[in-house]
């Protein structure tokens, strides 16, 4: 946590963890997707589901669904702007176990046909917590560059994809790996210190064993 | 990561010889990799935030419950009148408490200081310390360093977040902060920054998140103008030598340990307290009635 997740950030009301930690959820699962939101099940837990449509949480979420960053003055009128982008947006509730007070579950479909499932919780002051993608534990804040990778999970991935980080000359932050099962499909999240350029990423995505390579930069879109 | 103690912040601070400021700013670059210089910038952009928001207000506006709206401008017109018997400087805190809280019910741009529900005690007392001391912004934005290092601490021992604390967390947190600012602003010792901070959380301690209808709107509102004033009478008390028998980290944690042992109910979840008055439950009803009415979404 540093200074200015204390003093900041500069947001629409009226609630850091219900209003701008919501947007930057739907921002996150927005970014994670890599494409406009046709339809989205928005699923409510806790306190987001006891007093989220009070504090705006509803059009928040969906807000960053459409790409607004929390200062956004048209966080107000999101629902009324999905509905003129032709984004179907449906709310339920949903019972997660351990979960933070503050969580949604968002599932989306893109304009091509992608499928994305995300837990995200609001931590506070803002700030939020990725706790799930597809279904698959992954925890990251989004404040740094991110790289998500689904891969086999079988000896080697790791290495290959650390090598191929160093030749970038890219420091890893923080990095977490994840597998359903010995054997089945494994997750690697990667908190860097910098941008992870295109080409690495081009690189990675080619790389034996790797499916599906998503990422979260800090500048990419705003 | 900022400080986890104050102790440790007034730590560095004496074995660098170097102010409070200056050691949560430098431990910050570091740590987020932000040219100092930028980190300066970045905070002026806060406090210019800050004093936007202020002038920003409209009376006028009413939030979306009816609930909140138009009390800035009939406190501005009482502290005008002369009659406030607080006086011109904490009546003017009072007023910026209001108009910032209202601005944030009314879904307007707002600092988070640390939260959007405890948005107007920071600039509430800093504003007006500037326009009535008066304070050059230099010193001010060193007394937000200050303050966000309090901040920091408070967030990493305990919380800052009402759903896990309660109100203590949120109205608590900034108005510890906003006495550190102050105690800053007025050349107070690190320990008398610190014990200020440690005796404006103490005063708050046990306060209950049970806002009505579940918005930050009631109480919300009129808990950042207490939590304005707690700072300035904290502050006060630090200055003049007098010190929290409790050390300021364990206030914290006491803090903490109060949320843990709070009920949900009284932690933002809008289910108890004030928000489970015959009054409040009907607000509640009301608002829930209306949406039904003109609702395009579809809660399951």
């Amino acid at each position: 946590m540093g200074v200015f997740d204390i003093i900041g950030p500069v947001m629409v009301g009226p609630s850091s963890s219900h209003t701008a930690g919501a947007v930057r959820i739907g921002y996150i699962a927005r970014k994670l997707l890599g494409e406009p939101v046709r339809r989205a099940q928005i699923d409510l837990h806790g306190s987001f589901l006891a007093t989220g449509r009070g504090h705006g949480t509803d059009r928040a979420l969906v807000a960053g669904l459409l790409k607004m960053q929390p200062d956004d003055t048209r966080i107000p009128i999101s629902l009324y702007l999905a509905e003129q982008a032709g984004m179907e947006v449906v709310f339920g509730q949903v019972d997660l176990r351990d979960a933070n007070p503050n969580t949604a579950r968002l599932r989306l479909e893109g304009e091509s046909g992608a499928r994305l499932e995300v837990v995200g919780s609001s931590i506070g002051g803002g700030r939020i917590r990725i706790g799930q993608v597809d279904g698959m534990e992954a925890h990251f804040s989004g404040e740094s560059p991110t790289l998500i990778i689904r891969n086999q999970d079988k000896p080697g991935c790791v290495t290959e994809v650390a090598l191929l980080l160093s030749e970038f000359h890219l420091n890893i932050a923080t990095m977490q790996l994840y597998r359903d099962r010995p054997g089945g499909l494994a997750v690697m999240v990667l908190e860097c210190d910098e941008e992870i350029p295109l080409g690495a990423r081009e690189w990675l995505s080619q790389m034996d064993g790797i499916e599906k390579v998503t990422y979260l930069g800090l500048k990419e879109g705003r | 990561m900022g400080f986890s103690a104050l102790e440790e912040m007034g730590r560095r601070a004496k074995e660098q010889e170097k102010p409070l400021w200056q050691v949560v700013w430098e431990e910050d670059c570091a740590f987020s990799q932000m040219e100092p210089a930028a980190s300066l910038e970045k905070m002026k952009a806060m406090y210019r935030a800050m004093k936007e928001a202020d002038a920003s207000y409209q009376e006028e506006l009413v939030s979306a419950s009816g609930l909140v709206g138009g009390d800035g401008g009939r406190m501005a017109r009482y502290v005008e009148s002369g009659a406030c018997l607080c006086g011109p400087f904490v009546g003017r805190m009072m007023e910026r408490a209001l108009k910032m809280a209202e601005n944030n019910a009314c879904m307007k741009r707002i600092v988070a200081a640390p939260t959007a529900g405890s948005c107007g005690v920071l600039p509430a007392v800093l504003l007006t310390c500037q326009e009535m001391l008066p304070a050059e912004e230099e010193r001010i934005l060193e007394a937000l360093y200050v303050a966000a290092g309090v901040g920091e601490v408070i967030a990493s021992r305990s919380s800052i977040s009402g759903a896990r604390g309660g109100c203590q967390a949120e109205i608590g947190a900034s108005s510890a902060m906003a006495a550190a600012a102050v105690v800053t602003l007025k050349g107070g010792s690190p320990e008398a920054v610190f014990h200020g901070a440690a005796m404006a959380l103490k005063n708050l301690l046990g306060l209950v998140c049970d806002p009505v209808a579940g918005l930050v709107e009631v109480p919300c509102v009129k808990r950042n103008v207490v939590g304005a004033v707690n700072a300035l009478s904290a502050a006060d008390m630090a200055l003049a030598g007098i010190r929290s028998a409790i050390p300021p980290d364990q206030v914290i944690d006491a803090m903490r340990d109060v949320g843990d042992r709070m009920s949900v109910e009284l932690r933002e979840t809008g289910k108890g307290g004030l928000a489970d008055t015959p009054a409040g439950r009907a607000v509640r009803e009301q608002l829930e009635k209306q949406s039904r009415g003109g609702s395009q979404e579809d809660v399951g």
